[in-house]
């Protein structure tokens, strides 16, 4: 009876899970497949699969865009955006976490007061801000930008994790002779690692994707990130969905590729303290 | 090697003083431990040693040189911790390496001491293994060998037994132990288990609430503790405290328990508490009535308790005892080793 009643909780569980798995799923496995189809073929049966895996959008993405360059700016873009925000974020989180100083908390405070900004809303003063110091349509302008949000919740969640740290191996690097700045390199943030990974996905999708800032900030075509340079597709009439699609696939497969790659450590990351 | 003064050292927070005016001297080669109940300050002593606490008044030698203001590093120590402390994406050997690597000693060097720590230690087939994969014992062994390969003046190990099991602590203990008679390095030790404080150290100090209660060697503090404290928190089982006063030259408890003193200076009258380990009282003819209340035996010996009025007195005999609970018996004690104490716990001598 006991093992009935936990096949068919086991089993519901497993459906609903599979159920959402679909959900997530089918939208992308569209975008896959319409990648392969004219406008026509899209419109007639969108969800049938395509009369021929022909290359032909993705011939046209290649002389019709820049895709290279934008491809290229997207990924100077997140992966300079991620490695300040990692450097600056991990600084101040150990800071706050494992030295006690008299603003600790203070800082910390100003730190997650950040993440309660909509920064989309103050989007004329900051245009108006990077303008005065010349960085509108720059690398660094964007690269700022995305900084400054990432940060909060950086700093939130190195904070938390430094914070459950032993104190022990700290002191014991300390005896064996380490400075503070090796400590913090040697010891601490390796272990910190987990953390770091999520802090890395968690805004690297969201960057790759962000099409709102470049939009403002990025007037240059050599600039333009990925999802902005495709709104070439978008015209005014008609829009080419088929080459739409094939762009979308084609600028989802690295993040998509990275996740997999890190999914492990992400996983281990959000579970620690869960468990032990 | 390095002998450590502690002179007149206090330790507070800031309206809260944990440790108040300590001086131990602690020779050459000398294996101390310092034991007391939790919260007596032990580990903010050894912490204080180690230079991973401030002093607040006093000062701590370390080798004849004042080492107050004095980096962590720059001392001269190793330091075992109670959980070890092992950095979990280092292996063994790099554990082990990493202090003699920060302070540049030569590779072929390095090499050397890990290999003979690593020997001592029984670590040898361990070395590339990560401490996660290594049981609580091994982890303890690495902790020790990290200490050892760095040829500290002075060792330092806090509670470095509690996370393990009753059995691998016995082995452990005689480990420690052999270890020292082996490297003669100053150690300071800090425990709150009497057995371990009796078994391994040279000389014990004893502590309570921030204050040296007494320092002697584990048969010194055994046989002739100079409070109620030392003499309670020294032995297992401990010592049998009856309470009560002097009348016509004998002690006598409130309900009526008459029994024989020792010289000293006490007066008729005078409230005293009478000291008597288990192993000084025996089953017997005449003495003491009372009955049996349990009975514990462990092979080398037997506890007894036995109810007398209404007190409880715990005898240890090493013969077997054919006894049962309920069974009516007499206690004799032997006068010649009861303790005395004042009032106020201090001992009381002839």
């Amino acid at each position: 009876m006991k093992t009935s009643n936990e096949w068919i909780k086991n089993g519901s569980i497993q459906a609903l899970l599979v159920l959402n798995a679909l959900l997530m799923l089918y939208p992308l496995l569209v975008m896959v497949l319409s990648a392969f189809k004219t406008n026509a073929e899209i419109f007639s049966s969108p969800f049938a699969l395509p009369h021929s895996f022909s290359t032909a959008n993705l011939q046209k993405v290649w002389d019709q865009t820049n895709f290279i360059r934008y491809m290229l700016n997207s990924f100077g873009v997140t992966l300079a955006s991620i490695a300040l925000i990692l450097v600056f974020g991990t600084m101040a989180a150990y800071a706050i976490a494992r030295y006690e100083f008299k603003l600790g908390g203070a800082v910390l405070m100003f730190f997650i007061s950040g993440m309660t900004v909509p920064l989309k809303l103050a989007i004329i003063p900051l245009f108006i801000q990077l303008d005065a110091l010349h960085l509108v349509d720059t690398y660094a302008g964007l690269i700022l930008v995305y900084v400054a949000m990432g940060l909060p919740s950086a700093v939130f969640i190195l904070t938390g994790f430094l914070r459950t740290l032993p104190r022990e191996l700290e002191e014991s690097a300390r005896i064996d002779g380490a400075s503070e700045l090796l400590i913090m390199l040697r010891i601490m943030l390796p272990l910190a690692r987990p953390a770091m990974v999520i802090v890395a996905i968690q805004n690297a999708v969201p960057i790759w994707n962000d099409f709102f800032f470049p939009l403002i900030l990025i007037t240059s075509d050599d600039l333009k990130t990925l999802p902005q340079g495709l709104t070439v597709f978008i015209g005014e009439f008609t829009t080419d969905w088929g080459v739409m699609f094939t762009g979308l696939t084609l600028a989802a497969l690295p993040i998509t590729l990275l996740y997999i790659v890190l999914s492990k450590q992400f996983i281990a990351g959000i579970t620690q303290g869960a468990v032990k | 090697m390095s002998s450590v003064q502690i002179r007149n050292v206090s330790k507070s927070y800031a309206q809260t003083s944990i440790i108040k005016d300590i001086t131990v001297d602690i020779p050459d080669g000398e294996f101390v431990i310092l034991v007391g109940p939790s919260g007596c300050g032990k580990s903010t002593l050894l912490r204080m040693i180690a230079g991973l606490e401030d002093i607040t008044a006093g000062e701590i030698e370390i080798g004849n040189n004042v080492i107050n203001d004095v980096a962590p590093k720059a001392r001269d120590i190793a330091m075992v911790f109670q959980n070890y402390a092992l950095y979990p994406h280092m292996t063994i050997r790099e554990n082990m390496e990493f202090a003699l690597s920060l302070k540049k000693v030569p590779k072929p060097q390095i090499d050397t001491k890990v290999m003979r720590a690593a020997e001592i230690l029984g670590l040898k087939d361990l070395l590339t293994r990560y401490p996660r994969q290594l049981s609580g014992g091994q982890r303890q062994r690495v902790a020790m060998g990290r200490a050892i390969v760095r040829d500290p003046k002075v060792f330092l190990f806090d509670e470095p037994l509690s996370n393990l099991d009753a059995k691998l602590r016995v082995q452990m203990r005689a480990e420690i132990k052999a270890l020292h008679q082996r490297l003669k390095t100053t150690t300071v030790y800090v425990t709150h288990d009497q057995v371990e404080a009796m078994t391994m150290a040279d000389r014990i100090v004893v502590m309570r609430s921030g204050v040296v209660e007494q320092t002697g060697t584990p048969l010194e503090l055994y046989d002739d503790p100079v409070n109620i404290f030392v003499a309670q928190f020294i032995g297992s089982p401990a010592m049998n405290v009856l309470e009560g006063e002097i009348k016509d030259g004998a002690f006598e408890t409130s309900d009526g328990i008459r029994l024989a003193m020792p010289a000293s200076n006490a007066v008729d009258g005078q409230k005293i508490s009478y000291g008597i380990r288990p192993e000084h009282i025996r089953l017997s003819d005449q003495g003491v009535a009372g009955t049996i209340h349990v009975v514990e035996p462990t092979g080398a010996s037997t506890e007894v308790i036995v109810q007398a009025g209404a007190q409880q007195i715990a005898l240890t005999a090493h013969e077997r005892l054919i006894s049962r609970p309920g069974q009516q018996v007499r206690l004799a004690i032997d006068t010649a080793k009861v303790c005395l104490f004042d009032a106020d716990g201090l001992r009381l001598r002839g």
